[in-house]
């Protein structure tokens, strides 16, 4: 997968849930939407393009998916 | 006109609780209050002649055919226009209402030409009905008097004729075009002995005229006569189905002779459309003999191949082998399908399943992934449901309408005429919108505000019409109190009420005066009910589904939702988008929306499929390109779908393709991405199949079979077939098994069946055990999701943003004549009114780069260039330049972008920044497109299409 293309859309989906007051809020909501509409492959992904410094992704991401990583993480193959 | 076995009332039904009770020719009558005697006597089986009247419209009274007695009354009252009174003693028959008939239609005849064998209305006309059922024995005026005879026939337009000598000026094709359709192209020219219907300074081609058929349809002989009549003759029998073209999902009669269609007439009875049509629907209906059409089924090894053709057991047999040794070489989810929002409930239902069960993946997905899917992702995050909240009718309820984003009169235009109806009777309108569309300023219709704002500036102008409504103290405070979720209010009003929400602070990033946004904000929440209506125009943007929240959130604060004339109401762009959705297209969820990660749901499915639903989502379409693109996607099953057409990016998604090991094509054409097919499947047209369309307002309706499949299989068939072949067994003998094991499966389907779709009409779903005839109108006493949730939507401009190099927004849409990819709608005679897909520029812009109307221009984004010719309007605002994707080799989505919906992956169509320059020559990618074309073209053996190879016999 395009690793540009999936940080790009993973802040895309933080900035939405950044507005929430709450932090842990905004960290959950993120964390549940790649939960439920990521294909695994692309949880994959993302989650070693954060393993490799996440280059490009917000802070937002980054502490969602290290919040929420064994929820993200697909069962293996 | 209808054929004259549809009876037809006189004058419309009035809805009156009240009722009065009368007798018509001595049988005691009980009617509506207003009910005019001509209905009355009508819906006793009482016939009195007419002319004039017809029960589409409001009545004229001018024909006198319709004269009764009223006892103790003095004269002859027309009975259309004489509405019931109690006690009235009505006769519709005496010698002396013979002998007044008898005279009128004297004089009728003495100036019509007595051609009646050779006449197209022959067994179907009313004037000749007329002349019977009065007994016309002689014309004692003669022949040979001033008449009307010498009137040139007006061939103008593809669909219809306008023949002037057999013209009664009756006003009822005048009256249809104004009351019905609401465009007010005809009118009466001229006085007395002269007065004529006219279309416009010369013909109908060259009028307002917008082809609905109406006029046509209202007319009592064959003045007005459809092209397919005159050809072909008067049909022999009528079936009920429904249109395959937008998501009003208009109900038509086909009138047919033996297996063949000879014409489309809209159904009378049908709850979307009430017996009113468009152009596509009415007459658009060519395509599905046109010689394109595909027969027989081929395959190849690679896309430089020719195709070869082989029988249908073989081309089956050859894509279940090449799933399986993909699946085998690269992994279970290396192979997925996308579902059609052309095709029926049924076949998508099974294209789904197809996938989920015999694919043993979710990589399903559906077009509605480049419509409304926000539309499902933002409603049911709010108020519970992924559907729109009302019927149609509801906008005759509405006292304020709100356009967003949509362009009924093009998109919807059964439905624009219906709103036009509604606000031509006093509802006031809202439309916001970049380009002033039709409706700000039509016939008898102006928009109170027109917020033209910037592209991209959808949440912001909400935003502030929301920030308007609580900081005046405009919200409906009991209303959210009782029905919503207090502590979500209370948060999103804090932050809805923040001053970077107001107006006047959006204003730069909106682009309309914040007084505009003030005034609109107070008519929507005081003016009683209001209901918004949007369109693509909301979801195709990077904000898509924070948008549909933002309406949600504005249509809660307001109290406007839960009963008829408010709502939120996505207008659907395909006519089975909604449907598709329905039924589990998406990669996510199961049919009725139920997530494949609740075990519950996938052990029903599962058990009831045999086989263990996968928990995880599935791709949808643009990560299926971008897996494709990274090898680790690489076969696709599409059915009735051209993605490399319709999908933005073109060269991005044409590389998809070309990187799949196979690609299985489905369709009624060679469209655009069969062009990179390996196997190649022909398709059905609605007119070949049975099943149910699934409309904008829910409404499930049925698509009846008239002419048997042109390749032998209705679509439905062939993904059984496919099924079967991966040894997963589908053993359907209809569609209705099909239904059955949707409504078994799916608690807002459990009530559906095929012989309640015949016994109703049809039916809005939820229909079940508590809603056994359907449900026009969700949320009535409480949200599907319990408390409806206020959600924060936050503005944030998308990041396709105008530069020096790029300095205008291009958005992009569709007109009236055509529908989506143009492949249906380009093979009929619509191509009259667009030939080819055109740029429309404002005048500031164009003369800035020395365009002038007619040019061919060079449209250039970061992504791409095309060519297009350029219409210079000030219907667009400076800065925005807007055009169409109707034609493939426009090439519009090489320059739109990947740019998507944050929740859903819907694509920005609506926003790509552009510059637009004078140029001549075709670019560098249509050059391709046309050598692409060129020699995919030469691959196909001519007996594979319908009328031989491409170019020939046509």
């Amino acid at each position: 997968m395009d690793g540009r293309k999936l940080v790009r859309m993973a802040n895309d989906i933080a900035a939405f849930f950044a507005a929430e007051p709450e932090r842990k809020v905004a960290l959950d909501g993120i964390a549940s939407h790649l939960r439920r509409f990521w294909e695994p492959r692309m949880r994959r992904e993302i989650l070693a393009l954060l393993d490799q410094g996440g280059e490009g992704m917000s802070e937002h991401v980054r502490d969602a998916l290290r919040a929420h990583r064994r929820a993200l993480e697909p069962a293996a193959r | 006109m209808y054929s004259n076995k549809v009876q037809d009332f006189g004058t419309p039904a009035r809805g009156a609780d009240a009722t009065v009770s009368l007798q018509i020719d001595g049988t005691p009558v009980t009617v509506p209050a207003g009910t005019s005697l001509l209905r009355a006597a009508a819906e006793a089986g009482v016939r009195i002649p007419k002319l004039c009247a017809t029960d589409s419209l409001e009545a004229f009274g001018s024909c006198r055919l319709c004269v009764v007695e009223v006892e103790a009354r003095k004269g002859f009252p027309a009975s259309c226009t004489t509405p019931c009174e109690s006690g009235m003693k009505v006769t519709t028959q005496s010698k002396k209402l013979g002998d007044l008939r008898r005279s009128v239609m004297e004089l009728y005849i003495s100036d019509h030409p007595l051609d009646c064998l050779t006449c197209p209305a022959n067994g179907n006309c009313e004037l000749q009905d007329m002349a019977g059922v009065t007994g016309l024995r002689e014309v004692r005026y003669g022949y040979a008097g001033a008449n009307h005879l010498q009137g040139t026939k007006d061939t103008s337009n593809p669909y219809f004729t306008f023949d002037p000598t057999k013209c009664i000026v009756c006003s009822r094709c005048v009256r249809a075009c104004d009351e019905v359709q609401g465009t007010f192209a005809l009118t009466v020219q001229g006085r007395g002995f002269d007065s004529k219907i006219a279309a416009g300074p010369t013909d109908f081609l060259d009028s307002e005229c917008v082809s609905c058929g109406a006029c046509v349809q209202a007319c009592p002989t064959a003045t007005l006569m459809e092209k397919s009549i005159v050809e072909q003759g008067q049909p022999d029998h009528a079936v009920v189905t429904t249109c395959a073209y937008c998501g009003v999902g208009c109900s038509f009669r086909a009138e047919m002779k033996g297996a063949e269609v000879v014409r489309m007439v809209p159904h009378k009875d049908g709850k979307a459309n009430h017996g009113h049509s468009c152009v596509k629907g009415r007459f658009a209906w060519g395509y599905a003999t046109h010689p394109d059409r595909l027969k027989k089924p081929m395959i190849r090894s690679k896309i430089t191949d020719p195709w070869r053709e082989v029988t249908w057991d073989e081309a089956i047999a050859h894509a279940a082998g090449e799933i399986r040794r993909i699946q085998a070489k690269y992994g279970t989810a290396s192979v997925g399908g996308i579902t059609s929002s052309r095709c029926t409930n049924e076949e998508t239902y099974l294209v789904q399943k197809l996938v989920r069960a015999a694919f043993g993946n979710n990589n399903v997905d559906t077009c509605a992934r480049v419509c409304h899917s926000p539309t499902g992702y933002g409603l049911k995050t709010t108020l519970g449901e992924s559907a729109g909240t009302q019927d149609f009718d509801s906008v005759e309820h509405a006292d304020c309408i709100v356009v967003i984003g949509a362009n009924p009169t093009d998109g919807h235009p059964v439905f624009a005429s219906r709103m036009k109806q509604r606000l031509r009777a006093g509802a006031s309108l809202i439309v916001i919108d970049p380009r002033r569309i039709d409706l700000v300023e039509s016939p008898h219709v102006r928009a109170a505000f027109h917020l033209q704002l910037k592209p991209g500036a959808n949440v912001a102008v909400l935003n502030a019409l929301a920030h308007v409504v609580v900081t005046e103290g405009l919200a409906d405070e009991s209303y959210v109190r009782e029905r919503c979720d207090l502590a979500e209010y209370e948060k999103w009003r804090a932050f809805v009420a923040l001053p970077k929400n107001s107006p006047e602070a959006l204003e730069a990033a909106t682009g309309v005066p914040a007084a505009a946004i003030r005034g609109a904000a107070r008519l929507y929440a005081t003016a009683g009910n209001g209901a918004i209506y949007y369109g693509l125009g909301v979801t195709e943007h990077s904000q898509g589904s924070t948008t549909v929240m933002a309406i949600a959130n504005l249509a809660m604060v307001t109290g406007n939702i839960g009963r008829p004339g408010v709502g939120v109401n996505p207008l659907r762009g395909q006519n089975n988008v909604q449907g598709s959705c329905d039924m589990g297209s998406f990669p996510h969820e199961l049919p009725g929306y139920r997530h494949v990660s609740d075990p519950a749901v996938r052990e029903l499915f599962g058990k009831a499929w045999g086989v263990t639903i996968q928990d995880e989502p599935g791709l949808r379409i643009p990560n299926m390109f971008d897996a494709a693109i990274d090898g680790s996607f690489k076969a696709l099953y599409v059915q009735g779908e051209d993605i490399a057409q319709s999908d933005p990016d073109t060269k991005h998604v044409q590389k998809a393709l070309e990187s799949l090991e196979c690609l299985i094509v489905q369709d009624i054409f060679l469209n655009e991405t069969a062009k990179y097919a390996h196997v190649l499947l022909p398709g059905s047209s609605f007119l070949e199949k049975d099943g149910t369309f699934t409309n904008a307002e829910r409404r499930i309706s049925r698509v009846r079979r008239v002419m048997p499949p042109l390749a032998g299989l209705a679509d439905w068939e062939v993904t059984q077939a496919l099924a079967n072949a991966l040894g997963q067994p589908m053993r359907y003998a209809h569609p209705a098994e099909i239904m059955a094991e949707i409504a078994a499966l799916t608690p807002t389907f459990h009530g559906v069946t095929y012989d309640k779709l015949d016994r109703l009409g049809s039916i809005q779903w939820p229909c079940n055990d508590t809603a056994p005839a359907g449900t026009p109108v969700m949320h009535e006493q409480q949200f599907v999701r319990g408390k409806g949730r206020f959600v924060i939507t936050d503005y944030l401009a998308t990041d396709e943003r105008t530069s020096r190099r790029f300095p205008l927004i291009l958005t992009t849409g569709r007109i009236l004549s055509q529908y989506n990819v143009g492949a249906q709608t380009r093979r009929t005679a619509n191509t009259v009114w667009h030939e080819r897909d055109v740029l429309e520029i404002h005048p500031h812009d164009a003369e800035q780069r020395g365009i002038r109307d007619g040019d061919t221009v060079a449209l250039q984004s970061r992504k791409g260039e095309t060519t297009l010719r350029a219409v210079v309007t000030e219907r667009m605002q400076p800065g925005v330049v807007y055009t169409t994707f109707h034609h493939p080799e426009s090439g519009v989505n090489v320059v739109t972008t990947e740019n998507s919906d944050w929740a859903t992956n819907c694509p920005e169509y609506k926003v790509t920044a552009v510059q637009v320059v004078a140029h001549v020559a075709r670019s560098d990618w249509q050059r391709s497109f046309d050598q692409v074309a060129d020699q995919q073209e030469a691959l196909l053996p001519k007996s594979a299409l319908l009328g031989g190879a491409p170019g020939e016999g046509r």
